[in-house]
């Protein structure tokens, strides 16, 4: 019925989607998205690396990631620069590098488009296996740090002072960033992670009022997105990474519909 | 109960904060006990939060040393403010640092009168709602050890009076101790076993009454520290605007 290229695709969507799913909810609350554009621009870094020194370019990549992100912890508590100032000035100078790295590989052909938007019909068994081990695992250390990293997000004084330890597992939760960054580069390519870590938990807050149900409807926005987007690139011939993330366009955009009915039915 | 032979659960020994060029606070002993209320006073920037922050390990880099004997906190922070892009309802935020059942979490907000506001999200509470919300969620677990930052700023002149009741009451009856921080004199000297008088440094200490007729801490307070001297009940001589801050009577 469907070519199996369809099929590895679609799976590695879903196990994608699961996981950015919480994750995204956290960044949404955390007002963190330009850390994953930071992560995400750092990654291209990592990419070059991994072709340097023929490295797997998931495990350079999460190498990177979680070097920059860490780097990013260090200076806030280091240095008087706001975080989104820090955040750019890491942002461009990986981008930066990473550019540079690129120009002195001539002897290698880089296909740059595959790498910003990333090519999930090109999902091989290996891809797939690292996408839903990496975000098993990704998703169990998520679950054992949740109650400290929701207390630290919603007060980082009052999650230190009752025992939480709130630095060590913003540490984690930042790896944890890098690392789904990193299994997803290939699939849905360095622009579109944020994406699917932001578009899935900003429809879900549009249309949940607790943190729980928040981060339910979160992975289903994004399952649908996934689904919605790799069926309707079969359909209409389009890019399917793009596909996805103007699946989840048009999902927000319902969701936004939603609360305007409620505030209508409380009028 | 016997004051003299009960259990100490903090220790504060000589702590000083340096930060940005200057000391927040500096040379600052106290310790809390089993079933005692300590308060903290002294004007504005005198370091009280400073200084409770530093009991509690939220200041690192610190001079001194802090010897906490228990693990069983509860916090009421002075400034909390919850971000709208988080969903989060009542219930939901006296979960975040501990495990409760339904009943537990009843009961805390029963205490502090607001468990009709249970399913409500945080961000709809009005300023004084919010301030019984996080006192509730404060003790709702037992805690050895309270530490309350203004705890009732924002709550109305009569919602005030009762949950520094309702504290004396939870210092006795859970049997906790409490490290109470406050500038409004009147209420806090008659409910409190010891006072620190802070002013950057320890300005005086020791029973509400011995405090009130020190001399350094007359000056600190001026005028207003008189009115303490004769002041064991609550006098009707201001009120407070929403943000907590004291309004004469004219």
């Amino acid at each position: 019925m469907f070519d199996d290229f369809f099929i590895r695709a679609l799976i590695a969507g879903i196990g994608i989607a699961l996981v950015t799913g919480p994750l995204g909810c956290f960044i949404i609350w955390r007002r963190l998205s330009f850390f994953g554009d930071t992560l995400s621009h750092s990654a291209l870094l990592g990419v070059t690396i991994a072709f340097f020194f023929e490295l797997n370019i998931a495990f350079s990549v999460f190498l990177i990631s979680s070097a920059i992100a860490l780097i990013l912890l260090k200076l806030q508590k280091t240095t008087k620069l706001p975080g989104d100032a820090l955040l750019g000035l890491l942002a461009h100078s990986s981008l930066a590098v990473g550019l540079v790295v690129i120009g002195f590989l001539t002897t290698i052909r880089f296909d740059i488009m595959g790498l910003l938007f990333g090519d999930i019909l090109a999902v091989n068994e290996i891809d797939l296996l690292i996408i839903w081990i990496g975000g098993a695992l990704i998703l169990l250390i998520l679950k054992f740090i949740w109650k400290p990293l929701f207390a630290s997000t919603v007060n980082h004084e009052l999650a230190e002072a009752e025992g939480m330890n709130p630095d060590k597992v913003n540490a984690i939760f930042t790896i944890l960033l890098a690392a789904i960054i990193a299994i997803s580069i290939k699939i849905v390519g360095l622009l579109l992670i944020t994406g699917m870590l932001i578009m899935p938990a900003a429809m879900a807050r549009n249309v949940s009022n607790n943190p729980n149900q928040m981060v339910k409807l979160s992975i289903i926005g994004g399952l649908l997105s996934v689904i919605i987007g790799l069926f309707s690139s079969l359909e209409i011939n389009s890019p399917s990474g793009p596909s996805i993330i103007t699946a989840a366009l048009v999902l927000f955009c319902l969701t936004l519909i939603k609360i305007k009915n409620y505030s209508e039915l409380k009028k | 109960m016997n004051k003299l032979n009960s259990e100490t659960l903090i220790k504060v020994d000589n702590v000083g904060l340096f930060k940005n060029d200057k000391w927040l606070v500096k040379g600052v002993s106290l310790e809390v006990k089993r079933g005692e209320i300590v308060t903290l006073i002294g004007p504005n920037g005198s370091g009280k939060t400073t200084t409770a922050k530093i009991a509690l390990g939220i200041h690192k880099n610190i001079e001194g040393k802090v010897l906490k004997f228990t693990e069983k906190v509860g916090y009421v922070p002075q400034k909390i403010s919850i971000d709208w892009t988080l969903p989060i309802r009542v219930v939901d935020f006296m979960l975040l640092t501990q495990n409760l059942s339904n009943e537990e979490i009843i009961n805390a907000l029963k205490l502090t009168g607001v468990e009709h506001l249970k399913n409500n999200n945080l961000s709809n509470l009005s300023g004084g709602e919010f301030q019984r919300v996080l006192i509730a969620r404060a003790i709702a677990k037992n805690p050895d050890l309270l530490v309350l930052d203004e705890p009732v700023q924002g709550v109305d002149f009569k919602g005030e009076i009762s949950l520094y009741e309702l504290i004396k009451e939870i210092s006795e009856k859970v049997n906790c101790g409490i490290l109470l921080i406050s500038h409004d004199l009147h209420v806090v000297m008659s409910s409190t076993d010891y006072v620190v008088c802070l002013n950057g440094h320890v300005c005086c200490s020791g029973t509400p009454q011995s405090v009130a007729n020190n001399n350094k801490y007359q000056e600190l307070f001026g005028d207003r520290a008189s009115t303490i001297l004769s002041v064991y009940e609550h006098k009707h001589d201001h009120t407070h605007s929403a943000d907590g801050t004291i309004k004469r009577k004219q």
